[in-house]
């Protein structure tokens, strides 16, 4: 895998009249998925689009695999597959009619026929874009921009408004992607698809990047993860503590009930059940409660990050 | 590394491959669609066989197909270049596809190349329909083919600036209907199938100067009447069209 960014934004400013929607931004993507996580209007889709070429910036500089996306656009066009969040088709157009187009524009484009059947739109057969429904429209979309074989694809919202099925699916193609050398930026405001797909998640709020990080990292920070279980009552905490990692804490809130309180991983489950099992105690209703990315963006923004 | 499905290999086709692609896709869209049929080939073709075969509008001296059918080819190629190519790039425009498009390998000036190749080819099969049927009809034109096709030519760079014009700054709704009331208007006031004469000595002046006015005036003159070139028709033409084209790249906005 090549090791050099294939994005990089410096001080991003992007205004539309007095409306600022990208404030400074800075955001570094390594080969590989990136996830740009946020609520609407946080200017997510303005950085992708710049990134794109479709905006220039008011300040700041913008990279995309080494090029300036406006100035370069002729050399870079090749090398990135777009997903625009919604349209980008003939409305007339047949889903594969449109597909063959695309793939013409290219000079090693994928298999037409094995992409219709791998997104499911061979069911489309002779409709034409504007009776298909949504989620043949955005598979139609994804699909559109991976055909020409590209080194990185930027997916605005891929999943929006798909059931959970050909959200799967493209969930599957976007790991297939990585695994074959693509690099992917993908937009979204769903917590588990940034927690499934990404490598690397930059969290944006107010036109600003405010964390990034794998999604390990940032749910890592902030507040502790917690581990509870019942048991008898009067179990020696003590000897539970001694058990655990040093920056454990263990207590028994009510009599029967045990809260540990740390990084709460594979390792400390497997120490907390033997030790149970070394003392006789069944852990009846044992449960984690792990920080996740929801937790991360509210303790951020103070928002909830589905509007 | 292994070569996996979608291991990169990016790459632009080549461009007159894109290009051809790209108009060939075009002209398909519009061939699919009914009420740009309707404008560009149903209803030249209506006015052309009723006018001609039934005595409505007074069209001067000789065969009433004489004077129809150079009005006829103006209306066909203002129906493809001006009023359906701002039409279908209006919905485009709405729809995103001009912005996708925008970001595939095919550069801008190919997709607009495309679009005149696309815009050509339907006005070749219009002329082709309606000059059989003119046949048909008794027609017997005279003068040098080659300058009407050089009319022709400048009539379709007049339309497609303001087409384009149109398309890339009005909202896509604003577009369909500006575009057809205009086709109304010039069919009308334009000299296609009404004698200009019917408008009185100042009106006259004043729609001779309208594109369509000028395309079908030049257009009788050489096939009606066998005249050489028409120059003044022509530099009208030729205003309109750098006119357009020149504010339509200046305008136009891709989304």
């Amino acid at each position: 895998m090549r090791s050099e960014p294939v994005v990089q934004v410096q001080a991003l400013v992007k205004r539309y009249g007095t409306k600022t929607a990208v404030n400074g931004l800075d955001l570094v993507a390594q080969p590989g998925v990136t996830a740009v996580l946020g609520p609407n209007g946080a200017g997510k889709t303005t950085t992708v689009e710049t990134c794109e070429g479709y905006r220039k910036p008011d300040s700041g500089t913008v990279r995309v695999l080494g090029l300036d996306p406006v100035r370069d656009s002729a050399e870079l066009r090749p090398r990135i597959g777009v997903m625009l969040q919604s349209g980008g088709v003939y409305s007339g157009a047949r889903a594969d009619e449109m597909l063959r187009h695309v793939a013409r524009l290219h000079a090693h484009p994928l298999d037409v026929d094995a992409l219709v059947e791998r997104l499911g739109l061979g069911s489309c057969g002779r409709t034409s874009y504007r009776r298909l429904s949504g989620g043949q429209q955005q598979r139609l979309a994804l699909a559109m921009a991976v055909v020409g074989r590209p080194e990185l694809v930027f997916l605005d919202e891929p999943t929006a408004g798909l059931d959970p099925q050909a959200r799967r699916a493209t969930w599957d193609l976007v790991r297939d992607l990585r695994a074959d050398g693509v690099s992917v930026i993908l937009t979204t405001h769903h917590m588990d698809e940034a927690e499934q797909l990404a490598d690397d998640v930059a969290i944006i709020d107010g036109g600003r990047v405010i964390a990034q990080g794998s999604p390990e990292e940032l749910c890592k920070g902030g507040a502790e993860n917690t581990l509870r279980f019942t048991g008898r009552p009067g179990l020696d905490v003590g000897s539970l503590l001694k058990a655990l990692p040093a920056d454990c804490t263990a207590a028994e809130l009510t009599p029967g009930a045990y809260r540990v309180v740390g990084k709460v991983d594979p390792q400390l489950l497997a120490t907390v059940t033997s030790w149970c099992a070394q003392h006789g105690v069944m852990p009846d209703r044992i449960s984690v409660e792990r920080h996740t990315l929801e937790d991360v963006f509210l303790e951020l923004t103070g928002k909830e990050l589905r509007s | 590394m292994t070569v996996g499905t979608y291991t990169p290999k990016p790459g632009a086709a080549p461009l007159p491959r894109m290009i051809a692609a790209q108009a060939a896709l075009e002209t398909k869209m519009l061939l699919r669609n009914g009420e740009q049929l309707l404008l560009t080939v149903v209803i030249p073709t209506l006015l052309l066989v009723l006018f001609s075969s039934v005595d409505i509008v007074d069209t001067g001296k000789g065969e009433a197909v004489d004077f129809l059918t150079p009005g006829i080819l103006a209306l066909a190629v203002m129906s493809t270049a001006f009023t359906g190519q701002a039409i279908a790039t209006g919905f485009e425009r709405r729809y995103g596809v001009l912005k996708r498009l925008a970001s595939s390998p095919l550069p801008r000036w190919g997709l607009m190349t495309a679009k005149t190749a696309s815009v050509l080819v339907t006005e070749i099969l219009q002329i082709v329909l309606l000059t059989v049927i003119a046949f048909a009809l008794g027609w017997s034109p005279h003068g040098n083919p080659a300058t009407v096709l050089l009319l022709l030519v400048a009539g379709t760079a007049a339309f497609s600036g303001l087409g384009l014009l149109m398309a890339g700054t009005l909202k896509a709704e604003a577009t369909l209907a500006a575009a057809n009331l205009v086709f109304l208007l010039l069919l009308v006031g334009g000299g296609v199938i009404v004698p200009l004469e019917k408008f009185g000595s100042a009106g006259r002046h004043v729609l001779g100067l309208l594109p369509v006015s000028a395309l079908s005036d030049g257009l009788r003159d050489v096939l009606q009447h066998g005249a050489g070139m028409p120059w003044g028709d022509l530099g009208i033409l030729a205003v309109w069209a750098v006119v357009g084209l020149a504010a339509a790249g200046r305008f136009f906005r891709w989304e």
